[in-house]
């Protein structure tokens, strides 16, 4: 059983409207109270932006910007240099956005604000779609994962958004999931203490959206990581990678099994997803031990 | 006027520059294009130079820029920003954003032909097509003008907290080189206060902005915007008139030039208002009653003023650098409905003059008024060759 050390500051209030049993009101809160209140934030439309709740009330303690989904990058920009020149270099900007807002759409802004190095730190809430809207494909969709908008399964991969970011040479980026929450803590206190543009993202297994029971997100969220689907690991400068869990040892099947977005999937197509899996694992174990 | 003013020689966008860097803007947010570039880039080398204290950022595009802007200005920074045509296009969406969200923000627009087919022209559609998103919008006829504007501009926006968008034309004015009076820094500082709004980003005040909103809340947005834009005539009215004691350059969202007893009104906007002082000095030596009404503040429209300045007089041509399809000239449009039942409201004529940058003469505006003045009212705009 592992302790998680975590102390809850009320920076995240009950009464938020997510969906019961949703994973992104849990990482919300443990990042919330890890960043504390010197803190603002800028949201773009997602799943985020509607458990930060509707006017007049807010969820989050610490002041939040709505923006538009393809400015999250850019608008946070704009908090960082206006705060800047107030001579408040301490206080961090948040960028919560969720996987449409951040592969999709608003890659442009964050590739330039990336390029710019500006200093923020960026949250995407990875949960493989438009669930907010319903539950369409996003480039973070993975293979094979049927969506609102690809009913028979997506013919594509996920994108790969870290390995697009460490080509900008950020200071840090890094993937989390809410199975695993000192990780989490460690990784948003690690880049509390770097400045530039860095980068979470974490996995966000979607009840209705992947078709996953109320009860299941967390156990989802962790098969994804013990399967090797979603590895936990780190990227310093964009070059140095860290991976911060053992290998996984658990079939990707069973991690597609509990998922109704893969439940008409054949068994040589799983197979096929497994030797994808296994080969994005030994390419990061070799980047690890490059840069090791 | 304080000794410490300077006259310079400056093109349209470079007084624009200046301008923006005496009303010492916190964040600059800009992306380039022509032919608002040399705005940029002045200002831009002000900055290398340290000459400026302000936050230069140069994302990837327009639509950054602007989203730069809105939450900069949200965290209680004085926002300048420049663009032209297709930026400004490109940003439509964070226009109406701008204004929703209440920031104080100044753009200068150098107007541009939108694509296609791709041109560089002065057409005054670009920011005209921008008239609902909630932006104070002023047309400048000179260098100068833009540089007084800008200046202006901030009091206005960060006083009634709307974005305001002012605009010249392209080459023409944009271009054009003119001796310029720039205002001394103390002359500025002491016009321009610093720019504190009471709602802000801030980590002790803890306010947010922008979270979704119910039907009769964000009804009640809009009514108060338009409270807000009921107000802006009379700001802009107020800060022409301190401009003019600080710098002996007043100004005026409407403005007039020969209307005594004129029975013939010449209505237009931007730099067509240079070419038509000289033909209405031209028509007047010839005897001809005839005045020049120049539009300077397009958004909010100023109804009730031109229903006064309008009722009694016989004739109004309306000469339109734009064309909006399906309609004709918007200055025409905008200016049939804003006379809509008025008694002794003028016979009104619209022509599309120098749509797409096609060069109009004080001769063509000259003919135009002679072949008109006693034709019927035509209800569309008429293409000019």
């Amino acid at each position: 059983m592992e302790m998680i050390d975590y102390k809850d500051d009320g920076q995240f209030c009950s009464g938020h409207v997510a969906c019961g049993g949703c994973v992104e009101a849990l990482a919300l809160r443990v990042i919330l109270n890890t960043v504390g209140p010197d803190a603002v934030a800028v949201v773009a439309p997602s799943c985020t932006a509607v458990i930060c709740g509707p006017h007049p009330y807010s969820s989050v303690k610490i002041p939040v910007f709505h923006t538009t989904l393809e400015s999250g990058a850019a608008s946070a920009s704009g908090v960082r240099r206006a705060l800047t020149k107030q001579g408040k270099t301490d206080t961090t900007v948040l960028c919560l956005a969720g996987d449409g807002g951040t592969y999709d759409i608003g890659l442009q802004a964050l590739s330039s604000a990336a390029e710019r190095n500006e200093d923020i730190l960026y949250i995407c809430f990875d949960n493989e779609g438009y669930m907010n809207t319903g539950g369409q494909k996003s480039s973070s969709t993975p293979l094979s994962a049927a969506t609102g908008s690809t009913p028979a399964g997506k013919t594509t991969q996920k994108k790969n958004l870290v390995e697009i970011l460490a080509a900008h040479r950020i200071p840090y980026i890094a993937t989390m999931s809410p199975s695993h929450l000192n990780d989490m803590t460690d990784k948003v206190k690690k880049a509390m203490t770097m400045r530039g543009t860095r980068m979470l993202i974490i996995l966000i297994p979607c009840l209705p959206g992947w078709g996953v029971a109320d009860d299941a997100a967390v156990k989802t969220a962790r098969l994804a990581v013990n399967s090797n689907v979603f590895p936990l690991f780190e990227v310093e400068g964009g070059v140095k990678y860290i991976i911060n869990q053992e290998e996984g040892d658990v079939p990707v099947r069973d991690y597609l099994g509990i998922q109704k977005r893969y439940r008409h999937l054949s068994s040589e197509e799983i197979d096929a997803i497994q030797r994808d899996v296994s080969e994005e694992w030994l390419r990061l174990k070799r980047r690890a031990a490059e840069t090791a | 006027m304080k000794e410490s003013n300077q006259r310079m020689l400056l093109s349209g966008n470079h007084a624009v520059a200046w301008g923006a860097r005496l009303a010492r803007p916190d964040v600059a947010p800009v992306y380039p294009i022509t032919p608002q570039t040399p705005i940029l880039e002045k200002i831009t080398e002000f900055h290398s130079k340290g000459e400026i204290d302000t936050e230069m950022l140069t994302p990837e595009s327009e639509h950054s820029a602007m989203a730069a802007c809105i939450s900069a200005s949200l965290t209680g920074a004085r926002v300048f920003t420049a663009t032209s045509s297709q930026g400004l296009l490109l940003m439509h969406e964070l226009l109406h954003y701008a204004s929703g969200a209440r920031s104080s923000i100044v753009m200068f627009n150098v107007n541009r032909t939108p694509a296609a087919p791709w041109g560089f022209w002065p057409d005054q559609l670009d920011s005209l097509a921008q008239r609902d998103t909630g932006w104070i919008q002023l047309y400048s006829e000179t260098p100068q003008e833009s540089l007084d504007s800008v200046i202006q501009a901030f009091r206005i926006s960060e006083s009634i907290n709307l974005p305001v968008m002012i605009s010249h034309d392209a080459f023409y004015v944009s271009h054009a080189v003119e001796p310029v009076d720039v205002p001394s820094q103390e002359l500025v500082d002491d016009f321009l206060p610093s720019f504190e709004p009471s709602f802000r980003l801030d980590t002790e005040l803890g306010q947010s902005f922008g979270a979704p909103i119910d039907q009769s809340n964000w009804n009640s947005t809009r009514r108060e915007l338009a409270t807000s834009m009921s107000t802006v005539f009379k700001a802009v009215t107020d800060v022409g008139a301190a401009w003019g004691e600080a710098t002996m350059r007043t100004y005026a969202p409407l403005e007039f030039y020969r209307m005594e007893d004129a029975e013939i009104v010449v209505v237009c906007m931007g730099s067509m208002t240079g070419t038509a002082r000289e033909a209405i000095d031209m028509m007047r030596a010839a005897g001809v009653p005839v005045g020049l009404l120049k539009v300077r503040l397009f958004r909010p429209f100023p109804t009730e003023a031109l229903r006064d300045i309008l009722a009694g007089v016989s004739c109004a041509m309306v000469l339109d650098r734009n064309y909006s399809p399906g309609m004709g000239g918007i200055l025409h449009q905008e200016l049939k409905a804003a006379l809509y039942g008025l008694k002794d409201a003028p016979v009104m004529h619209g022509f599309l003059a120098g749509v797409g940058g096609v060069n109009v003469t004080p001769e063509k505006i000259v003919k135009l008024v002679s072949d008109n003045r006693e034709a019927e009212a035509v209800v569309g705009s008429v293409w000019v060759d």
